[in-house]
């Protein structure tokens, strides 16, 4: 497929909410190029999740349009043209981690032999093989998230939504899934669309970084990297690493302006 | 695991401390009740009653206002044991009667619960039409429906079990809707988003995500139905002079003031109600470890 995995034209949402209308994404002009990493970074009610939940269909934009692989992303979405990981692992207690992998798989279609192969193989993914038979509870919240990773790996959308998958972990186990997620990214060429709170994690992570702003939710700044796609972890001390996250960290206070 | 072992060994001892305290209360109240019958039968004998006659004679009457346990245990066995479970003054006999109606209520009630609910969590309509009735439904007394039911299917020519097991019905469906309702709604805003992005039918949404994220809430209220049903059960049999059943058992037993058959038949309804909820429990314990419980909670 040609074109770019999401395109966003004019795009405004407004939540109709108790103390009058939200204006959640201002005319939101974006393009995501084929097996690019991007991530949006910005304070709480800037609009990047529910930019990721328009792409996902889970919102529908109040105008302007989005395309998702070319089309809508309502047949995007039964195309099941991508895989969305939620902040929280969202597996299901009463499945086994392969059970929660299977999941999807079971929902589209596939025959068991094939749901085992590809579950075995996205546990594989991210390490976790050997805890199939495991239940969620029994794992750690690092371990968990993982897990919901490779549920979103084990069908082959060419474009993972990620929205904060690391946000509630601590430092150390966040740096190690950063580190294995753009292996992840080398690995399968997927395009990833990428949500964090997080400067470093953003620089470190992204090809691209969209700073936005909240009230009205606009896109304030895109940074290209000129970082190299091999990102060693402790390129995090480079000079052209701190240049990048000082632009960011410029770009989300002229975002937010007097407010804070 | 841990904690369930060590601790199981000694839960007997509050637990008899706690029967054992029930058990000498009722003692005392059986002397104290049964006391002004004793005084007066002694009255007319003219003779005077020590202590200790006193409490033999309160606790050997034949019709006594509140039967000591050892009686209530003594009819219970003779009834229950040395009778032949067919015969009609078997207790065996007459809770068997009281509970296959009870078991038929029950699975009609479940299952009348069960599609309630589906029918409410996935549709608007059903939700805003069935539950006020389902509500409205529970604020009529069943004492004063029950009679209703048996007569009305009586004279349509279906007697027996049916109605009882209607009257069970009536009772036990309203806490399997209402857990059930609550059970399919549970999963959370998230688990559902999930299943969106995966494109899942509304029947896939049914089965994998809310079915099993209402077991917990099914296997409560089915607990609550099983006594539910019984109560039912006992009522119908209640109001048409019934020949058989634990009602009839306790109505004939109030006619003839047959205390000791009275409370024998309570128990034995206590005692096929702690059989219903614990078989219920055994199932969710099985359940619950299918579906990866973690022990301990």
């Amino acid at each position: 497929m040609d074109g770019p995995a999401i395109e966003a034209r004019g795009l405004n949402l407004v939540f109709e909410t108790n103390d009058g209308p939200v204006q959640a994404l201002k005319d939101v002009d974006l393009t995501i190029g084929r097996g690019e990493f991007v991530s949006f970074i910005g304070p709480s009610g800037c609009g990047k999740t529910t930019f990721l939940r328009v792409a996902a269909d889970l919102e529908t934009p109040t105008s302007g349009t989005v395309r998702v692989n070319g089309a809508s992303p309502e047949a995007a979405r039964q195309a099941r043209a991508y895989g969305y990981v939620f902040q929280a692992a969202g597996l299901f207690p009463w499945r086994t981690i392969a059970g929660n992998v299977r999941l999807p798989l079971e929902i589209m279609g596939y025959p068991r032999a094939e749901q085992d192969a590809r579950a075995a193989r996205a546990l594989g993914m991210v390490e976790l093989a050997g805890f199939e038979k495991k239940f969620p509870w029994q794992l750690s919240g690092g371990m968990q998230q993982r897990a919901s990773i490779a549920r979103a790996l084990a069908f082959d959308a060419d474009l993972l939504l990620m929205d904060e998958p690391f946000g509630a972990l601590d430092e150390i186990v966040r740096d190690k899934l950063n580190e294995q997620l753009l292996e992840l990214w080398a690995t399968t060429g997927k395009t990833i669309a990428f949500v964090t709170h997080s400067i470093p994690e953003a620089v470190y992570l992204s090809t691209r970084i969209v700073v936005m702003s909240p009230r009205p939710g606009r896109v304030t700044d895109v940074i290209e990297s000129p970082l190299p796609r091999e990102r060693p972890l402790h390129i995090r001390e480079s000079a052209e690493f701190l240049a990048i996250a000082a632009r960011v960290r410029d770009g989300l206070r002229a975002g937010i302006g007097d407010e804070v | 695991m841990a904690g369930v072992p060590v601790t199981a060994g000694r839960d007997w001892l509050p637990v008899a401390t706690i029967v054992l305290g029930i058990v000498a209360l009722w003692y005392v109240f059986a002397v104290i009740l049964n006391a002004p019958w004793a005084y007066d039968q002694a009255g007319r004998d003219g003779v005077t009653l020590g202590p200790a006659d006193l409490v033999a004679a309160t606790l050997s009457q034949e019709r006594p206002r509140l039967p000591a346990p050892d009686q209530v245990a003594t009819e219970l066995w003779k009834s229950t044991v040395e009778v032949k479970p067919t015969s009609k003054r078997s207790l065996v006999y007459h809770a068997w009667v009281t509970l296959s109606a009870t078991l038929a209520g029950f699975a009609l009630g479940a299952a009348l619960g069960i599609g309630l609910a589906v029918a409410i969590v996935h549709d608007r309509t059903s939700d805003a039409s069935v539950m006020p009735w389902v509500i409205a439904s529970q604020t009529i007394p069943i004492l004063a429906i029950a009679p209703m039911i048996v007569v009305v299917l009586n004279s349509v020519g279906v007697s027996g079990l049916l109605p009882k097991a209607l009257i069970s019905t009536y009772l036990s469906f309203f806490p399997v809707v209402v857990g059930m309702v609550k059970g399919l709604r549970s999963p959370d805003a998230l688990l559902i988003d999930q299943m969106r992005t995966w494109n899942a039918s509304a029947g896939q949404v049914f089965r994998k995500l809310r079915w099993p994220a209402a077991t917990p809430y099914l296997f409560a209220s089915l607990k609550v139905a099983a006594a539910a049903s019984l109560v039912g059960a006992i009522v119908g049999e209640l109001p048409t002079g019934a020949q058989a059943g634990l009602g009839a058992r306790m109505l004939s037993g109030s006619y003839y003031g047959q205390t000791v058959q009275i409370w024998s038949a309570l128990f034995m309804a206590a005692i096929l109600a702690a059989m219903l909820v614990g078989l219920i429990g055994l199932a969710e314990r099985m359940a619950v470890r299918a579906m990866g419980g973690r022990p301990g909670r």
